[in-house]
């Protein structure tokens, strides 16, 4: 099986971020981790190989610190990586970046593509899904388990409320997938070492520029939310603030 | 023809799902200050019923769409169907609520009309004829307003509880319903859904607790979950969880709060080292008091807590365990 594992890298997860110049995007010197369910997306993909043999790819885009992104999947034992490299990627929406993404693998040919379910930075949740309509591929979203079968692969989708569904689907398919589907390795010392050999396509805006357009969608303004809840801050040493909470619960919330 | 609104209602198996009103409040309140037509569909094979239902409030239209083909529920017939009647149709601009099941088809349809979708948005603004949708952005630290810059029909999704479904206005009298069929291809579907089921009975239901103490990643190890134990226990209450402690099964799947685990509302909840993620927000922020203990004093929890505490929970549990405890012994 020949797998393409979309990834992306987003700012840790407790990053203090700030605003830019432009106040419609944040200042990019924060620290830098791979967007969660995208691990998980990688790990399967892995798992998948194991099984059934194959190959798998990963691809971002994004400057340059996107590329420790692709070296860490590689270290876990993606056998190539593909990086769209520039700071402008940052910028596209979600229907664009499926369009680049697009164009830069037309002249390969992979059996699934795995995204993670959403990102951690936009929250968009569609660019799996977009880019699975621009190549006429058949989806499913928020995906649990995958077991390859007769004539394609049959899925866990994950539902509202703990609810669950299998879906029998042919091949190519494109999956989102949810976090918690398996358990992630650790890249090994090895595989550190190997990683540095492994061959990393480097793909530039101008080779994807004619895939792309405008964006459809346009950030006019980004700032911290206003709060429309009034929220008190319990302050003091850790027996100070045990007492005061304490006097809230019995006193103000009276649950005790 | 008059700029219109349609919002897009969710029906599954027949049954209206009550986020619904919550997206007919929002297109409601749209409509009044765009002065757009305000109109609804329903996407089903069994549509008609549920277009009477949604017909009781105040739009001007109902449509139910419908084809033996859209059930079950699959994303290349829902986006068929409604590609179908949406560029017959040409609203200025579709409503959905942010579920599973819209996440799953609307980027599809989007992009098989060339358009596009503010997704998972919390509110919106008329600034001076220009509609902007405010969004959420890196985990709800940071909100966005986002403009469309594409051709209508314009695509937006709402976030669960970004309006309140119980603030639907009712119409006069019974809206006109209009049943529209559609013709969807052999060779269109090309998946095939197996039955709904759930995991396993539900063994802890969270939905009625009064006390709920959850923790988060901040609680580092599994070996730390029994402080949190200890608190709940202390104050009579249940043991909950964010998703990472789940997944990394640390607690039991049933004791996970948030969009795919259990929606709470008790009197008090109790977030330990909880980050305060979109999709956990949305199962507990109904709380009536939520006190917050982070270390970090931006985590995006502290935005809807009543009470905040930044410091180290390791410190702060013990603490409060002892000070429950003399209070319960009448100290």
């Amino acid at each position: 099986m020949k797998i393409l594992v979309c990834m992306k890298q987003v700012p840790q997860k407790d990053a203090p971020l700030k605003l830019n110049e432009t106040g419609a995007w944040i200042r990019e010197d924060v620290s830098y981790e791979v967007n969660e369910p995208d691990a998980y997306a990688l790990e399967e993909a892995l798992r998948q190989r194991e099984k059934h043999k194959g190959e798998v790819v990963v691809i971002t885009s994004g400057p340059a610190r996107a590329q420790q992104v692709l070296r860490e999947a590689l270290a876990k034992g993606a056998d190539r990586a593909i990086h769209l490299e520039d700071p402008k990627f940052v910028g596209l929406d979600a229907f664009n970046t499926a369009k680049a993404f697009a164009a830069a693998i037309k002249d390969e040919s992979f059996d699934l593509i795995f995204t993670g379910l959403q990102s951690d930075d936009y929250g968009y949740a569609q660019t799996g899904v977009i880019l699975a309509e621009l190549l006429g591929w058949p989806h499913a979203t928020i995906i649990m388990q995958i077991e390859k079968t007769d004539g394609g692969i049959r899925v866990k989708r994950e539902l509202e409320a703990g609810y669950f569904q299998f879906v029998d689907m042919p091949m190519p398919a494109v999956l989102t997938i949810q976090s918690g589907i398996n358990k992630l390795r650790y890249a090994t010392l090895i595989g550190i070492k190997q990683a540095k050999n492994k061959p990393l396509r480097k793909v530039a805006l101008s080779d994807v520029q004619s895939a792309i357009g405008e964006n459809l969608q346009k950030i006019e303004r980004l700032y911290v939310p206003q709060k429309t809840k009034k929220t008190e801050h319990i302050e003091g040493s850790a027996g100070e603030i045990a007492k005061k909470v304490v006097d809230k619960l019995r006193n103000e919330l009276r649950v005790l | 023809m008059a700029d219109s609104i349609l919002v897009v209602v969710e029906q599954r198996e027949g049954k209206l799902n009550r986020v619904s009103w919550e997206t007919i409040t929002a297109g409601q309140a749209i409509a009044s200050a765009t002065g757009w037509t305000l109109e609804a569909a329903v996407v089903g094979g069994r549509a008609a019923s549920i277009a009477a239902e949604v017909a009781a409030k105040k739009v001007a239209k109902v449509y139910a769409v419908e084809s033996p083909k859209l059930e079950p529920y699959t994303p290349d017939a829902f986006a068929a169907a409604l590609k179908q009647f949406l560029t017959a149709k040409q609203p200025k601009l579709v409503l959905m609520p942010h579920t599973y099941q819209v996440r799953d088809f609307v980027p599809k349809l989007a992009t098989a009309m060339g358009r596009t979708v503010i997704s998972d948005c919390i509110g919106f603004k008329n600034e001076g004829g220009k509609l902007v949708f405010t969004r959420q952005m890196f985990q709800g630290k940071l909100a966005a307003d986002v403009s469309f810059t594409s051709d209508a029909p314009w695509f937006a999704t709402f976030q669960n509880g970004a309006f309140r479904g119980d603030k639907a206005e009712a119409g006069a009298g019974a809206a006109p319903v209009e049943t529209v069929s559609v013709e969807i291809a052999d060779g269109v579907i090309r998946n095939q859904p197996q039955e709904v089921f759930k995991e396993a009975k539900q063994a802890v239901d969270l939905t009625q607790a009064e006390i709920i103490v959850a923790v988060g990643r901040g609680i580092k190890e599994q070996k730390n979950i029994e402080i949190a134990k200890q608190l709940a226990d202390a104050l009579g209450g249940d043991l909950a969880a964010s998703r990472p402690i789940c997944d990394s099964g640390w607690l039991p799947m049933d004791r996970q709060i948030g969009s795919s685990g259990q929606t709470v509302a008790p009197k008090l909840y109790l977030a330990l080292g909880i980050s305060g993620a979109i999709q956990h927000i949305v199962g507990m922020k109904g709380s009536r008091a939520i006190i917050a203990v982070n270390k970090d004093s931006e985590a995006p929890i502290f935005e809807i807590a009543d009470y905040a505490i930044v410091g180290n929970l390791f410190d702060i549990v013990p603490a409060l365990i002892e000070e429950v405890k003399k209070a319960k012994a009448g100290g």
